[in-house]
């Protein structure tokens, strides 16, 4: 399983990371910020961490 | 990765001030990417910057940093370059930046072919100004000074620092993030004047004002009209009319201008003696 690091501070809810995983693993909370919701689905493809505007995800810790 | 990049990364000033969904950020991710994976000496790397909402990145990133006038960080970079080739000088400038206010320093650094790395981040719009239309921004798109749509003509811009004689020249968007690192690493490599496209998203000045949807659905926008340029050579013209082309568009050989000084420099010290 993937090592998921969030960094809830730095993120502004913009949507990039939970609208390109291409497993669903990343998903919103109520204010729209980024929480992980299914990291065993997980495939490392670090397109999350890559386009994240805000250096919040780090994949593999 | 990410936590390769983050010693580059002023941690204190962040969050960075950029609004949500901005692609500067991983224009600036790419960037250090790219520097982090050449290798070069992080105390010989000067980043200079202008004005806009790209060329607050100096402030984040962790090398000597200059934050200059409006459309001028190329002319300060010369300086800086002339009085220190040895270093290793980025520009970061942005569409308006860049191309309108400093239009004028760009053709003449590129015709002076002086190896300075430029990134320019390409969103369409004056952004932190409240979204007045750039030379940039294309045709037909809304802008607050383009209420009936803008009817003027974009610059292409590679095109036009290719004419002025540019030695490098490339062009990634936010979403292509590998091709984006891989052209500012190709821009490192050259000695000379190089200069990289970076297309990025602002979904509040731009996307909101022409409609096109949330950050994801701009990246989404970005996928579906970019075209890899090797492919574009066997595609028909009408699958590439209008498209962004990515990837390396210009590359060639030509004196470098520190290294032509420092020659003229030795040729006439030999003489006094």
């Amino acid at each position: 399983m993937a090592k998921i690091v969030i960094n809830q501070k730095w993120c502004k809810a913009c949507g990039i990371c939970y609208g390109l995983c291409p497993k669903g693993v990343l998903d919103k909370d109520d204010t729209g910020k980024v929480v992980v919701k299914n990291p065993d689905a997980c495939i490392m493809c670090r397109i999350c961490e890559e386009h994240c505007p805000d250096y919040c995800i780090k994949i593999g810790g | 990765m990410l936590k390769d990049i983050e010693k580059l990364l002023r941690q204190d000033k962040m969050p960075h001030i950029w609004c949500p969904g901005c692609g500067n950020g991983i224009v600036m991710k790419a960037m250090l990417e790219a520097i982090n994976s050449t290798g070069i000496d992080t105390k010989k790397t000067v980043v200079v910057s202008g004005i806009g909402c790209s060329s607050r990145a100096t402030g984040y990133m962790n090398f000597d940093t200059l934050h200059t006038t409006h459309g001028r960080a190329l002319a300060f970079a010369t300086g800086v370059k002339l009085a220190k080739p040895e270093l290793n000088v980025f520009v970061v400038t942005g569409d308006g930046d860049g191309s309108a206010i400093g239009g004028n320093h760009l053709i003449h650094a590129a015709r002076r072919n002086i190896d300075i790395n430029v990134v320019m981040f390409n969103n369409n719009i004056y952004g932190m100004t409240g979204g007045q239309y750039s030379p940039l921004t294309p045709h037909g798109k809304f802008a607050t000074t383009a209420p009936y749509g803008n009817f003027d003509r974009a610059f292409n811009i590679c095109d036009l620092v290719k004419g002025a004689g540019a030695t490098f020249i490339g062009r990634g968007t936010v979403f292509h993030t590998k091709v984006l690192t891989e052209m500012i690493k190709g821009a490192i490599e050259n000695k000379g004047f190089s200069f990289v496209e970076a297309v990025s998203i602002c979904p509040i000045s731009y996307g909101r004002r022409n409609k096109m949807g949330t950050a994801p659905q701009m990246m989404e926008w970005l996928k579906e009209n970019s075209v890899p340029v090797k492919a574009a050579s066997k595609l028909p013209p009408e699958k590439v009319a209008g498209k962004i082309l990515v990837g390396e568009l210009y590359k060639e050989e030509a004196p470098e201008f520190t290294q032509k000084y420092d020659e003229l420099i030795a040729r006439f010290q030999k003489g006094a003696e």
